[in-house]
C-alpha cells in the first residue's frame, strides 16, 4: 500500500476538487485514486479465459478484464464506444461500421486492428454457443487498419448489445489465428487481450491474478493495480472468506441466510439486482410431447397449483422475484401483461377435469416425474415443494434425482423426462438467450438448453422471427409483448422466479459496478479504498 | 550385482506391470459409467448445437471406438502425455504436476507428524502403562480414530473460521501476498497448512499412538530388555535405543500400507479446506466427467502408493540389519 506522502496528498486533493465539481462525493473521489488490489471471491469455475468460445459467468468475469469489446452498454442499456471510438449503423440496417481507437494495443504490444475485429466476430459466429448473436453476419470487411464493417443478411437489432464486453471479446488474430480449433486452443488459458487488465497467473481451481495494463486505451483507467479472482469450493467457504476480509467482493449471494450474514459485515454494501442483463429465469419445464402433458390445460393446472408467494417468501427467503414470462423484468422488452397463474387450486382441479384427468378411487389423477439440475440447492428445494403442492390436485409426483449433470442433461435433451426444474438465462437481448427456448426450429434432440420442451407454436415462431429483425424498438416491444402472452398462455413451462443476483462489496471497494452486466463488465472505474 | 539391486529391479518391473493393469482397469471402469462427457463440456460452454457437439467429440477423441481410445491413450501415456483435461482444456500432466506438490506437502506433513508425535505418545504411554497419561492416550486413540476426517475438518473450520478466527481455513496461500518474497510466502503456506495437516493427521496420530504403545509394551516385556535393565542401563537408553527400534517395524508396515488411505483422505481434506491438490482435481474430475484428469490422477496415485510400499520395504532393511543379508 502506498504511503500517504505529500505527493499523494496533492493528488488526492486534486481528485477531490475534480470530483466535487462533477458531483462525486469528495471522499469517494479522493479514496478512489489509482492503486490497490481487490479480490473477488466466487464459486464459479472457469474452463478457460476465452469468452469468444465459451459462455458463462465463470469465464466472462475474468475475460471482461482481459479483453475489450467494441462497445459497452451503459446503465440505460444504450451502447457506448469502448474499443471502437465510433460506430455507425447504415440506413438500411444491414451493416455496422466500427472505427477503432487510435493506438489501442494488445497486452503484447501489437496493435489492435480491424483484422482482429473481423477474426473475432467470425470466431464468435462460428464457435460461440450463442449462435444467434452473429447468426445474420454474412461477412466482416476491412476498409482500413482501424475500420471494420459488419455486413448482415438482415437487420439484427441484437447486434449492438452482442458487441458488449461480456459477449464479444476482441481476440488477437496473431495468436488465435494459427488454424487450431479455437475451442481447444492452448492459449485459451493464457490469453492476450486488450482489456484493462493483463493476465499474471491462472491456476485452475485456485485463482486468476490480473494486473493493470498501463497501455490501456482509456486514459486514467483502470484504477486498480490488481484484480484477483479467487475460487472457493462452496458458498459457505466463500461467505466465511467475505466475513474475514479474505475477499473484498462476493459474487452471487444466492441464499437468504448467507445474505443476512453478509449484510452484518461492517461497512459492507449489497448490490441487489446486479447485472440485470444476465436475466436468469427458473421454471418448471414440461415435456409437451408427453401424452400426459400434451394438453395445455394440464400444464396450466400445474402452474395454478404452485403457490409462488410461498415459494418466494418462505422457501427462498424473499431473495428473488416472481418470473411471469420468458423475458426477465430488467429487460426493456419485458411485458407484465400475461396470465400470472395466481395460486388457485379450484381452477387447477377444473382444468384437469376438463382435460379428462379425473381423480381415481384413490384420488390420484396421474403420476409425473420431476427432475432438477443436481447439486443446486434451490432447485432441490423446488423439487421437494412440487411433490406436496401437486398432491393437492391429485397429481402424484415422483422426485427423480440425477447423480450428475451429464445424466440430467441427457435425460432432458433426449426427451426422457416429464417435468424438470431448469434455469435458462436471457443474456441481454431476447435474440441471444430467449429465442432458443421457444422457436420450434430449435427443437434439437441431444442439445441441452435448446427447445427441450418440444414446444411448437407457428404464431410464436413468426413473432420471434419478426422481432429478431425489427429495428424499431417500439414495434419490437409490441412483437415481444404478444409473443410473451401466447407463450405464457400455452404454458410449456411454469415460470417460477427470477434469480435476483446480489453481489456483496466490503468497505474496501469504491464504486462497485452497477451496469447492466455487473461484475462481468470491464472493472475500469472500480477502486480500492486506501487506509 | 548386489541382492538389493536385483530385488529393486524386480520390484520396479512388477510395479510397471501393476501400473499398466491399474490403467487398463480404471480406463474400462470410467468409460463404463453412464454419462456423456461431451454433454458436460457442452453444458459448461453454455450449450451447443449438433455441429458443436460433433466438434467436441472429435476434438477430444470421443467419436472413436473405445478400444481405439484405449490404445491411443496407452501409447500417449507411455510417452508422458496424459491427454487434455475436458474441464480445464490444458494438459493433464501439467495439471497434475501443479497439484502434486501441494498434495505431497499435505500428506507428508500429516504422515510425518502423525508418526513422530504418535510414536512419542505411544512410547511415553508405554513407560507407565497404568498412568493417567496412558489412559488419555488410549481414549484419544479411540476417539480420534472414530472421527471422520471431513467432520473433523468442518469442526476446525467452524472453530478457527468463525469462533476464533486466527487461522486461514481455505486455500494454500493468501493471494495478496504473492510476490512478497520467498520467506513471507513460505510462512504463509505453513500457516495455511496447519489445519488441513492436523485434520488429515489426527486419525493416523490416534492409530500410531495406540500401535506404538502396544508394540512398545510387547517389546519392553522381552528378555533382552530385562537384561539391559539388569545391566543398569538408563531407562531412556533402554526405551529409545533398544526397545523403540524393535517396536518400529509394525509402525513402518502400517505407514506404508496406509499411504493409499492417506491419498483418499487427502481428497476429503482438500475439499473441505479448498487445498489445491490432487484430491480436489480428482473430485472435480469425477463431478465433471473429466476422464483424462481422473485417469491421470488415479494412475499417479497408484504410482505413489507403489513407491511408498517400495520405500517401506527398503526401510525394513535399514531398521533391521538382519534383513540386509536376505
Amino acid at each position: 500500500m502506498k504511503s500517504f506522502d505529500r505527493r499523494t496528498l496533492l493528488k488526492a486533493s486534486a481528485a477531490a476538487s475534480v470530483g466535487s465539481i462533477f458531483g462525486i462525493p469528495w471522499e469517494v473521489a479522493a479514496q478512489a485514486a489509482k492503486g490497490g488490489t481487490l479480490v473477488i471471491g466466487t464459486t464459479q469455475k472457469p474452463r478457460h479465459l476465452n469468452s469468444a468460445v465459451q459462455s458463462g459467468i465463470a469465464t466472462m468475469m475474468p475475460a471482461a478484464q482481459l479483453f475489450a469489446s467494441p462497445l459497452r452498454m451503459d446503465a440505460k442499456w444504450s451502447p457506448q464506444p469502448y474499443l471502437a471510438e465510433k460506430f455507425e449503423l447504415s440506413s438500411d440496417n444491414r451493416s455496422v461500421r466500427l472505427i477503432l481507437r487510435q493506438g489501442a494495443v494488445f497486452h503484447d504490444g501489437k496493435p489492435v486492428t480491424a483484422e482482429d475485429v473481423k477474426f473475432s466476430i467470425e470466431t464468435i459466429r462460428d464457435h460461440h454457443p450463442f449462435r444467434t448473436m452473429y447468426g445474420p453476419v454474412n461477412a466482416v470487411t476491412i476498409d482500413n487498419d482501424r475500420t471494420a464493417v459488419i455486413r448482415l443478411s438482415e437487420p439484427h437489432p441484437a447486434l449492438l448489445l452482442a458487441m458488449s464486453t461480456s459477449l464479444t471479446p476482441i481476440i488477437p488474430k496473431h495468436i488465435f489465428g494459427d488454424g487450431t480449433d479455437p475451442k481447444v486452443h492452448p492459449r485459451n488459458s493464457n490469453p492476450v487481450g486488450s482489456g484493462p487488465f493483463k493476465l499474471v497467473e491462472f491456476k485452475p481451481g485456485e485463482h486468476i491474478i490480473m494486473e493493470r495494463f498501463d497501455r490501456f486505451f482509456q486514459k486514467d483507467a483502470p484504477r486498480l493495480d490488481r484484480v484477483i479472482v479467487r475460487e472457493y469450493k462452496d458458498p459457505a467457504s466463500l461467505l466465511l472468506a467475505f466475513e474475514r476480509g479474505e475477499v473484498d467482493i462476493q459474487a452471487q449471494i444466492g441464499d437468504p441466510r448467507d445474505l443476512e450474514r453478509a449484510k452484518k459485515v461492517p461497512g459492507a454494501q449489497m448490490v441487489t439486482g446486479a447485472g440485470p442483463a444476465i436475466g436468469p429465469l427458473i421454471w418448471l419445464a414440461f415435456n409437451t410431447k408427453n401424452p400426459k402433458l400434451a394438453d395445455k390445460r394440464v400444464r396450466q393446472a400445474i402452474s395454478y397449483s404452485l403457490d409462488r408467494k410461498l415459494i418466494l417468501g418462505q422457501l427462498l427467503g424473499g431473495l428473488h422475484k416472481p418470473a411471469t414470462g420468458p423475458i426477465a423484468s430488467g429487460s426493456p422488452f419485458y411485458s407484465a401483461e400475461v396470465e400470472k397463474y395466481n395460486y388457485n387450486l379450484t381452477k387447477a382441479a377444473k382444468l384437469l377435469d376438463d382435460a379428462g384427468f379425473k381423480p381415481g378411487t384413490n384420488g390420484t389423477r396421474m403420476t409425473l416425474d420431476v427432475d432438477a439440475i443436481p447439486s443446486t440447492a434451490e432447485q432441490k428445494t423446488m423439487q421437494e415443494y412440487i411433490k406436496p403442492a401437486l398432491a393437492k390436485v391429485g397429481i402424484e409426483v415422483k422426485v427423480r434425482v440425477s447423480p450428475d449433470f451429464p445424466t440430467w442433461a441427457r435425460r432432458v435433451s433426449g426427451g426422457q423426462f416429464e417435468m424438470t426444474i431448469d434455469s435458462v438465462w436471457n443474456w441481454g437481448d431476447p435474440v441471444i438467450g430467449v429465442h432458443r427456448t421457444w422457436l420450434s426450429s430449435n427443437i434439437r434432440p441431444g442439445v441441452i438448453w435448446s427447445n427441450t420442451q418440444g414446444y411448437s407454436n407457428p404464431k410464436v415462431d413468426q413473432l420471434l422471427t419478426d422481432a429478431g429483425k425489427e429495428m424499431n424498438t417500439a414495434k419490437r416491444k409490441a412483437l415481444y409483448k404478444e409473443a410473451q402472452k401466447i407463450i405464457v398462455d400455452d404454458c410449456p413451462v411454469a415460470f417460477l422466479y427470477e434469480n435476483i443476483n446480489t453481489e456483496g462489496f466490503r468497505s474496501t471497494v469504491v464504486q462497485p459496478p452497477k451496469g447492466i452486466w455487473g461484475l462481468i463488465d470491464g472493472l475500469t472505474d472500480m477502486g480500492a479504498r486506501k487506509g | 550385482m548386489s541382492s538389493l539391486l536385483i530385488t529393486l529391479l524386480r520390484r520396479l518391473l512388477l510395479a510397471f506391470g501393476l501400473v499398466l493393469a491399474v490403467l487398463a482397469v480404471n480406463f474400462t471402469l470410467i468409460h463404463a459409467a453412464p454419462g456423456d462427457p461431451a454433454l458436460v463440456i457442452a453444458g459448461e460452454m453454455g450449450g451447443a448445437d449438433e455441429a458443436a457437439m460433433a466438434a467436441i467429440r472429435k476434438n477430444y477423441g470421443l467419436d472413436k471406438p473405445l478400444p481405439e481410445q484405449f490404445i491411443t491413450y496407452l501409447g500417449r501415456s507411455l510417452r508422458g502425455d496424459l491427454g487434455t483435461s475436458y474441464t480445464y482444456n490444458r494438459p493433464v500432466s501439467s495439471l497434475i504436476l501443479d497439484r502434486l506438490g501441494p498434495t505431497i506437502l499435505l500428506v507428508l506433513t500429516a504422515l510425518i507428524g502423525a508418526i513422530c508425535l504418535g510414536t512419542l505418545m505411544g512410547v511415553l504411554a508405554s513407560r507407565r502403562p497404568d498412568s493417567l497419561f496412558s489412559g488419555v492416550v488410549t481414549v484419544f486413540s479411540l476417539v480420534g480414530y472414530a472421527m471422520p476426517v471431513f467432520w473433523t475438518g468442518i469442526l476446525l473450520v467452524i472453530l478457527f473460521g468463525k469462533v476464533w478466527p486466527i487461522m486461514p481455513i481455505a486455500g494454500m496461500r493468501d493471494v495478496r501476498l504473492m510476490g512478497a518474497g520467498a520467506w513471507v510466502n513460505a510462512m504463509d503456506v505453513l500457516h495455511h497448512l496447519v489445519l488441513p495437516a492436523v485434520t488429515l493427521g489426527l486419525i493416523y496420530l490416534a492409530q500410531y499412538s495406540r500401535l506404538a504403545r502396544a508394540s512398545m509394551l510387547e517389546v519392553l516385556g522381552s528378555d533382552y530388555i530385562r537384561t539391559a535393565r539388569a545391566k543398569g542401563l538408563a531407562d531412556g537408553t533402554i526405551t529409545f535405543k533398544h526397545a523403540l527400534r524393535n517396536a518400529m517395524m509394525p509402525l513402518v508396515t502400517i505407514a506404508g500400507l496406509q499411504f493409499g488411505n492417506l491419498i483418499s483422505g487427502a481428497v476429503l481434506v482438500e475439499t473441505v479446506f479448498s487445498w489445491p491438490g490432487l484430491g480436489t482435481l480428482a473430485l472435480d474430475a469425477i463431478l465433471g466427467r473429466d476422464y483424462p484428469s481422473l485417469l491421470g490422477v488415479l494412475t499417479f496415485s497408484a504410482i505413489l502408493v507403489i513407491v511408498a510400499n517400495l520405500l517401506t520395504d527398503l526401510s525394513y532393511r535399514w531398521i533391521d540389519p538382519r534383513l540386509r543379508t536376505r
